[in-house]
């Protein structure tokens, strides 16, 4: 369904969620090098930046980060448990094709976490299409695309004088904007599925041996700097630690970011490190991206938001590795 | 490429090439270009043919030395059980101004030894920040950058754009005043000599001016957009502990999550780490994704150093640290005494 609605309702409609939750979308935001566009709570649509992707993806809404899993207090001998943070309704404008279908993808893995369903639950959708792919785009060539709406709940376009086309696609969607859309029909969704990526199937069929002693990854290993850029804003990389921080007789369980990139991330109690090197990281983040996860969920864990190629400091492009992979594997059979 | 960057990086090249060759070094150190526009890799050129992928040009914002320690371990033959550690064979490395006094610092601490090095030096033009040119653009989306002596010529979707260089270089090279190596053993391109800045610690004026508590409103407003990617950390060449104390557990300096008080005990730590010791090479913010200005800790820190003990980092190998060491004519105001001064701002 698709109704049209001038920049004032949604104003109005911003407005009247704000006192239920927040809303939030990618802003312009001035800083030392001139401007950048980051998410933020907002109070008008006009605010939100719709030709260019945010920084960071829409990850810090479903991985708090930290999240408080529960609290504790010492009782006598034993400690008194309370429930953690409670997810924080959330409405979303102006998510792109890409992020918007990382949800989708994080919740293979996650689907018996009862933390990541309470956020998606407390979390409304409202994409965008792109007009303008970036350069580093590739969300075609990894089961995406710029109109697909996968992981949406609606999705918003604008089309110029101040007004919006809304599409619903989903009940939260429907119910977000019930009030304009005045209640009625089922929400029809289209678009979105693509063809199969073309490199998935090589990579998919490939032995793991023969992508595992690639040599590839030395030469990733000699430029990487091993920071957590890449990791942390991918939208599809949702890797964590769980740590107790504890002040006197109380504290708190949190879950927090991490990121297979540092040596920390499989660091053994007893001193051991099975990843000791740079080489054995920057291989298990592509391909836990490009095989592993390919291998048990079917997909790449990966959206072609472009963002690891863009913030790179050294300049890795994840597209280059893929075709390496790729070409190493055909050129074996 | 073209002009002067071209014919540094032809120089560069026939240096490294001939220094290999003679058997004097097992690797050369430098850059490469990177797959995405504007940035570069760290790349020791091993052989003949890498030494083509040696590249100079105003996209090199990170730092060479910090390479160095890494380097030499890994050309190191593992020693024999049992006996001692063998030496690690000789490198060449390329140096700008802020890399050679980086390098000075990192054998000052004795994490590089002097006669291990080849340092070939040469001036820095200023580096240019890529995301200040990408901030002046459409999208902020890129096709191709091609370098010119003072003229960045930038191709997008349809758009094709001149950008004068010096418009975004780095505030760092802007007030830097020593453009060129300190320390060298060979020399490629043109010399400058050293530049001479008014103000260098300008950029710090507006911050100081605000108070305690505009000060720390300006903290928390830029650093709470940290992600905690310690890029900043791994760019730095003074960042070579075995274990950074925001990895440490037993005990733990500093909470793990992206909450305010981590972050900014992250950064205030990580400031102070560097103090005496910074050369101001803006590695660590140039690599920010979140636009972070890490620096003004850092020169703030560097500010206090020069006037207070007449030292700046990095410039002689025999001078002594001013961390290091004491003299009881030493300032001590920091230390508060009730009434006394330090308290009319708390
Ligand atoms: S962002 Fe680049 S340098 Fe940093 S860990 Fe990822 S690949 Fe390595
Ligand atoms: S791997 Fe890179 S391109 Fe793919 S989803 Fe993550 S950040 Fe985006
Ligand atoms: S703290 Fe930053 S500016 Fe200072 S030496 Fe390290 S990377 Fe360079
Ligand atoms: S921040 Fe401090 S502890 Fe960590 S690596 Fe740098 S100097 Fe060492
Ligand atoms: S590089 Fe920037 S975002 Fe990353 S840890 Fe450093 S200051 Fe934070």
């Amino acid at each position: 369904m698709e109704l049209i609605v001038s920049g004032s309702d949604l104003d109005r409609l911003i407005r009247s969620l704000k006192e239920k939750g927040r809303v939030a979308g990618p802003v312009s935001r001035p800083t030392f090098r001139g401007r950048m566009v980051a998410w933020a709570e907002i109070r008008s649509i006009g605010e939100v930046v719709f030709d260019e992707a945010p920084r960071e993806s829409m990850k810090r809404f479903l991985f708090p980060q930290p999240e408080v899993l529960l609290r504790f207090k010492r009782k006598g001998t034993g400690y008194e448990v309370e429930p953690g943070q409670v997810s924080q309704e959330t409405v979303l404008f102006g998510v792109r094709p890409c992020d918007a279908r990382s949800a989708c993808l994080n919740l293979l893995p996650y689907q018996d976490d009862p933390f990541f369903l309470r956020n998606m639950a407390a979390t409304v959708i409202v994409g965008t299409r792109c007009e303008q792919p970036c350069s580093t785009c590739f969300c075609r060539d990894v089961g995406g695309g710029p109109e697909s709406i996968e992981g949406m709940d609606a999705r918003i376009t604008p089309c110029g004088e101040g007004s919006w086309k809304i599409e619903l696609f989903t009940e939260k969607g429907l119910a977000l904007f019930q009030a304009m859309a005045g209640g009625e029909p089922a929400p029809t969704p289209e678009g979105g599925a693509e063809k199969t990526p073309p490199l998935l199937k090589p990579l998919k069929s490939a032995p793991l041996s023969s992508l595992y002693e690639s040599d590839v990854w030395a030469e990733l290993a000699r430029a990487c700097l091993n920071c957590g850029i890449c990791t942390f804003l991918c939208p599809t990389c949702y890797c964590f630690d769980i740590q107790d921080e504890r002040l006197g007789s109380s504290g708190r369980r949190i879950r927090y970011w991490d990121s297979c990139m540092f040596p920390l991330f499989t660091q053994h109690a007893s001193g051991h490190n099975p990843r000791p090197t740079k080489l054995h990281r920057v291989r298990n983040r592509f391909l836990h991206k490009l095989k592993y996860f390919p291998d048990r969920f079917g997909s790449f864990s990966c959206v072609g938001c472009g963002r690891c190629v863009r913030e790179c400091p050294v300049g890795i492009d994840i597209r280059k590795v893929m075709k390496r992979l790729a070409e190493a594997v055909q050129t074996e059979v | 490429m073209r002009g002067i960057v071209h014919h540094i990086t032809e120089e560069l090249r026939n240096t490294a090439r001939e220094l290999l060759a003679s058997g004097r070094i097992s690797a050369f150190l430098g850059f490469r270009e990177g797959d995405h526009p504007m940035t570069v890799a760290p790349f020791a050129a091993r052989t003949a043919e890498e030494v083509e992928l040696l590249i100079f040009n105003s996209f090199c914002v990170l730092n060479s030395a910090n390479t160095i320690p890494e380097l030499l371990r890994d050309l190191t033959p593992p020693a024999k059980r049992g006996e001692p550690p063998n030496e690690p064979p000789m490198i060449g490395v390329i140096a700008t101004g802020c890399w050679s006094r980086n390098i000075v610092v990192q054998i000052q601490e004795h994490q590089v030894p002097r006669d291990k090095l080849v340092i070939v030096g040469v001036a820095s033009r200023g580096m240019v920040d890529r995301r200040k040119v990408l901030a002046k653009l459409p999208n902020s989306d890129v096709y191709s950058v091609e370098e010119q002596d003072h003229l960045l010529l930038v191709r997008g979707r349809g758009y094709e754009v001149e950008i004068p260089r010096w418009e975004v270089v780095r505030d760092n090279c802007r007030s830097c005043s020593h453009p060129e190596a300190v320390d060298f053993d060979l020399w490629i391109g043109p010399k400058t000599g050293p530049r001479s800045i008014d103000a260098p610690f300008q950029e710090l004026e507006e911050i100081e001016g605000l108070g305690a508590a505009g000060r720390w409103e300006w903290f928390s407003n830029e650093f709470s957009r940290c992600i905690r990617c310690y890029a900043c950390r791994n760019a730095c060449p003074l960042c070579y502990c075995p274990t950074c104390f925001v990895d440490d557990s037993r005990p733990q300096w500093v909470g793990k999550s992206a909450d305010f008080s981590d972050t900014a005990t992250f950064h205030l730590l990580r400031a102070y780490h560097c103090a005496g010791r910074c050369t101001d090479c803006g590695a660590c913010e140039s690599v920010c994704p979140m636009d972070i200005p890490l620096r003004k800790l850092t020169k703030k820190l560097y500010k206090a150093v020069k006037e207070r003990f007449g030292f700046e980092p990095g410039l002689s190998s025999g001078a002594t640290l001013p961390l290091s060491t004491f003299s009881s004519e030493d300032r001590e105001e920091f230390i508060l005494r009730p009434g006394g001064p330090g308290q009319e701002e708390r």
